[in-house]
């Protein structure tokens, strides 16, 4: 009797506490992937596509499910292959040779003003609404919020938009590596 | 009879070198002929400026307003003409360049006309913003190196416990604070009378090194009937007991904690040559236009000379007599860097340039490993631990060595000069401090890209959505008339210039282009590649191909057709000429394209709106953007609007065209 009263409880207690993890899984489900946005929080915010997915949240993505790698990232650079290598415990692999993706400076893209005919076609395409203009109207893109994706120069019908190489300047400017001086050799 | 002081943990005695400069008076430099007045001449953002190119300016005038709180305006040393506002070399150690406003003399140092600032009154009144202004516009800024602008020093809630007066002057060579505390002491007491009545401050302590006795000597005589108690406290020479926290930890046993500052715990310090400026401005309104620089090292004479702000080093250099040409530290030869160039004019900061001879600055030895003695711990005077920051910042690991608050590090050098291996401690710090700063710059950036990304997405959602809305709706209304249709929705459009012609929807436009494209193909006797309406094509892609085939086709008319008299007849009769210069074809086509698609345009509108009120669908376009704004614009009449199109479409072809004509004529 007790034994069957031990399976009962037993079997009770089963069915009780996996209806509270069934309850517990929906109601504090977690929306979004906590690694996708670890990992979307490493990238650059490019938003290029040189990886190949179209935006860095896309990309992000699909290396937490193990469906790309981590070097796909140009403007993320070598470090930004670091840092995913860090956060996923993996191991570092640089940019595939021949594959295209290599790092390169930072630059914004800039309009010629007088060429460009007003057409909107790169305000669609800018993924961070960088470009300012309106029909017919001389377009021009705001430096700070371009980030450099070139995603607007294909659409442009006159080829009136050039990357332009962002330099240094003095506020962010950065002291170098120390030069560790080689041992002279007579 | 002097008070009690607290020795701060660690510091060096390097030669002093001052004997070199501190007998000489200080001496007014002449005015030079030309100055280099860099726009950013304090921690913040940099002065917007005011004047224009070929501008005559008079002394004091201002040249850059301040922009933003954490900024501090710059004026014009002394009267004569702008020539130049561009990028120029500045005293930086990177030897870039930034904006810089270039001043012709005209010898005549014509002041502006001066109005004083009642501060007393104000103060009365209670209203210390006003003085803070007031300082700020006269750009008044720290003075000891670190150029923090100074009205934001001024803030105070409470009344302060301590004020410091910080006349150390620790580093070698320098001496400028110390002629200044023996020349002006007077000015400079009636200075810290006023610094301490606007900040309330219960007790005032001058901590001055005890190797300046003249100094000590000047400055207590001028507090005896000052009306107020202050106490000049001789410190012990230790470098650097002229920093911040190792002044107030000397004058007052106060260890100012990391990531606190020391007006969290009543102190507030302030640098001699800083509260002489807050004396000028204040009591003479007077701009900091001039700073006493000390000009030591490798000189026939060295001196303490007074200089315009904007004065080239090569000036200063050569008024002192450089003995050999040599490298010039800018600052102290512990803090200093040395300059790229001595083109650059003298900014606030600068208050002494030493030409290097090899007897004092021999060459650095050659750095050896770490040998982990300790030696830089000891000598640290931020009680850090110089060799772990350095292995961290060498091995480029950043967030262990912020963990070892690197932050806190002030550069002093400290542990470079006792560091037996012979190894630049200093430059491994600064390395590690700005790719610190420039990871968090660009982690910023990667943040506001992602959040404007996150939104045009979510913008475009909310656009299809609009737009099905709008079709399903106009679809329910269809046996109304087309002039009794409902208004569009106006829901957001991008103000600005564009307020007049409204914004053609992605369709309207690539119809447009199109139109255009054909006109252009037909009217040059060639069959269109395509039907004006090539449905299978998407239409953006179909607009990109017809404006590159349009684009050729124009070009290729343009090499062959001497004038385009009307726009819509784009390609004109081929009459062969010879080959016109390239950038001239470039833009002619240009201009011939935009006159097609104005008159387009314009035929179209008129059309549309000889017919039937168009529906003018809103494309947004960087509304969410601050700098942009967004100005919610009442539905126009559709009818109006559309003959408003037209005829600015028809201007536009008309001026296109007269645009290519005088190209032409002018060939
Ligand atoms: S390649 Fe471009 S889109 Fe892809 S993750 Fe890098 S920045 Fe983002
Ligand atoms: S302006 Fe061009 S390059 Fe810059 S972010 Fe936008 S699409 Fe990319
Ligand atoms: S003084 Fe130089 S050698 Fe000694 S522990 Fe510090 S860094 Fe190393
Ligand atoms: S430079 Fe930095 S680490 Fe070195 S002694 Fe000075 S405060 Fe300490």
């Amino acid at each position: 009797m007790s034994f069957l009263f031990a399976l009962a409880l037993m079997a009770g207690l089963a069915v009780l506490l996996g209806a509270v993890l069934g309850w517990a899984a929906i109601k504090f489900k977690v929306d979004e992937d906590p690694l996708v946005d670890k990992i979307d929080a490493v990238l650059p915010q490019t938003q290029c596509g040189q990886c190949g997915y179209p935006g860095c949240k896309p990309y992000a993505t699909a290396i937490a499910n193990d469906e790309a790698p981590i070097n796909q990232c140009p403007p993320g650079g070598t470090d930004g292959i670091h840092k995913l290598a860090e956060l996923l415990g993996k191991e570092f692999i640089p940019f595939d040779d021949g594959g295209g993706a290599a790092e390169k400076p930072r630059a914004v893209a800039v309009i010629r003003e007088d060429v460009c005919i007003g057409c909107t076609l790169c305000i669609q395409a800018c993924p961070v609404d960088a470009i300012v203009g309106a029909a017919k109207q001389l377009h021009t893109v705001i430096e700070s919020e371009c980030t450099g994706c070139e995603l607007c120069i294909a659409p442009c019908p006159v080829d009136c938009i050039d990357m332009v190489v962002v330099g240094e300047n003095v506020n962010t400017w950065k002291w170098r590596y120390p030069v560790i001086q080689l041992k002279q050799v007579h | 009879m002097n008070a009690q002081i607290f020795p701060f943990h660690g510091g060096v005695h390097p030669p002093e070198m001052k004997d070199l400069s501190n007998r000489s008076p200080i001496v007014a430099m002449p005015i030079p002929a030309r100055l280099s007045i860099p726009l950013q001449q304090s921690i913040g953002n940099i002065a917007q400026p005011l004047v224009s190119v070929g501008e005559r300016v008079l002394k004091g005038q201002m040249l850059a307003a301040a922009n933003g709180n954490i900024s501090a305006a710059v004026h014009a040393p002394t009267s004569g003409q702008v020539i130049a506002l561009d990028a120029q070399a500045v005293a930086h150690p990177s030897g870039l360049t930034q904006s810089c406003l270039t001043l012709a003399s005209d010898g005549l140092d014509e002041w502006i006309a001066r109005e004083k600032f009642d501060w007393r009154a104000a103060m009365q009144r209670g209203d210390a913003k006003a003085i803070r202004e007031y300082v700020q516009n006269m750009g008044v800024v720290g003075q000891g190196g670190a150029v923090f602008p100074s009205h934001l020093k001024l803030i105070s809630r409470e009344p302060l416990d301590t004020l410091i007066i910080n006349g150390a002057e620790c580093e070698p060579y320098i001496t400028c604070d110390d002629r200044l505390m023996r020349e002006r002491a007077i000015e400079i007491v009636a200075g810290i009378a006023i610094v301490r009545q606007l900040l309330n401050a219960k007790q005032v302590l001058i901590g001055i090194e005890d190797n300046k006795p003249e100094a000590i000597e000047a400055l207590r005589t001028a507090l005896m009937g000052c009306g107020f108690s202050a106490q000049v406290v001789v410190v012990p020479t230790l470098y650097p007991s002229g920093g911040a926290k190792q002044l107030i930890k000397l004058l007052t046993n106060i260890e100012v904690p990391s990531g606190v500052r020391s007006t969290d715990l009543g102190v507030q310090c302030f640098n001699v040559a800083t509260i002489y400026s807050i004396y000028a401005a204040l009591e003479h309104a007077e701009p900091v236009i001039s700073r006493v620089v000390t000009l030591t090292g490798n000189v026939e004479k060295p001196c303490n000379v007074e200089a315009l702000i904007g004065t080239p080093i090569d000036d200063l250099l050569k008024f002192a007599g450089l003995k050999s040409p040599s490298d010039c530290i800018y600052g102290g030869p512990m803090m200093g860097f040395t300059l790229p160039s001595t083109q650059v004019g003298l900014t606030k900061a600068g208050n002494c340039i030493i030409a290097m001879d090899a007897a004092n600055f021999p060459e650095k030895p050659r750095e050896m490993p770490c040998i982990r003695c300790g030696e830089c711990a000891v000598a640290c005077p931020q009680e850090l631990q110089p060799m772990d920051l350095y292995w961290f910042a060498r091995s480029k690991n950043f967030g262990k060595a912020q963990e070892r608050n690197l932050f806190d590090c002030i550069e002093c050098g400290a542990c470079a000069y006792v560091c037996p291996s012979s190894i630049q401690l200093v430059d491994y710090y600064r390395f590690a401090k700005s790719e610190i700063w420039d990871a968090e710059r660009a982690k910023k950036s990667a943040d506001t890209a992602r959040e404007r990304h996150e939104f045009k997405q979510f913008r475009e959602e909310r656009e299809k959505e609009e737009k099905a809305a709008r079709l399903a709706a106009r679809a329910a209304g269809q046996s109304v008339s087309a002039r009794a249709a409902p208004k569009p929705p106006v829901g957001e459009v991008a103000a600005t210039e564009a307020s007049v012609a409204p914004i053609a929807d992605g369709d309207d436009k690539a119809a447009k282009i199109r139109a255009a494209m054909a006109r252009a193909a037909a009217a040059k006797g060639e069959t269109p590649a395509s039907s004006a309406a090539a449905p299978a094509i998407d239409a953006d892609k179909a607009a990109k191909i017809k404006a590159a085939m349009a684009a050729a086709a124009a070009k290729k008319a343009a090499a062959n057709t001497p004038a385009a008299h009307n726009p819509t007849d784009v390609a004109g009769a081929g009459l062969p000429q010879d080959t016109v210069a390239k950038p001239a074809i470039d833009e002619e086509k240009a201009a011939k394209i935009r006159a097609a698609m104005a008159a387009a345009a314009a035929k179209k509108a008129a059309k549309v709106a000889g017919e039937t009120a168009p529906v003018v669908e809103p494309v947004i376009a960087g509304v969410e953007n601050p700098v942009e704004a967004v100005v919610e614009k009442p539905a126009m009449d559709e009818e109006k609007a559309a003959k408003i199109r037209a005829a600015m479409a028809a201007a536009a072809a008309k001026k296109a065209a007269k645009a290519a004509q005088s190209d032409k004529d002018a060939q």
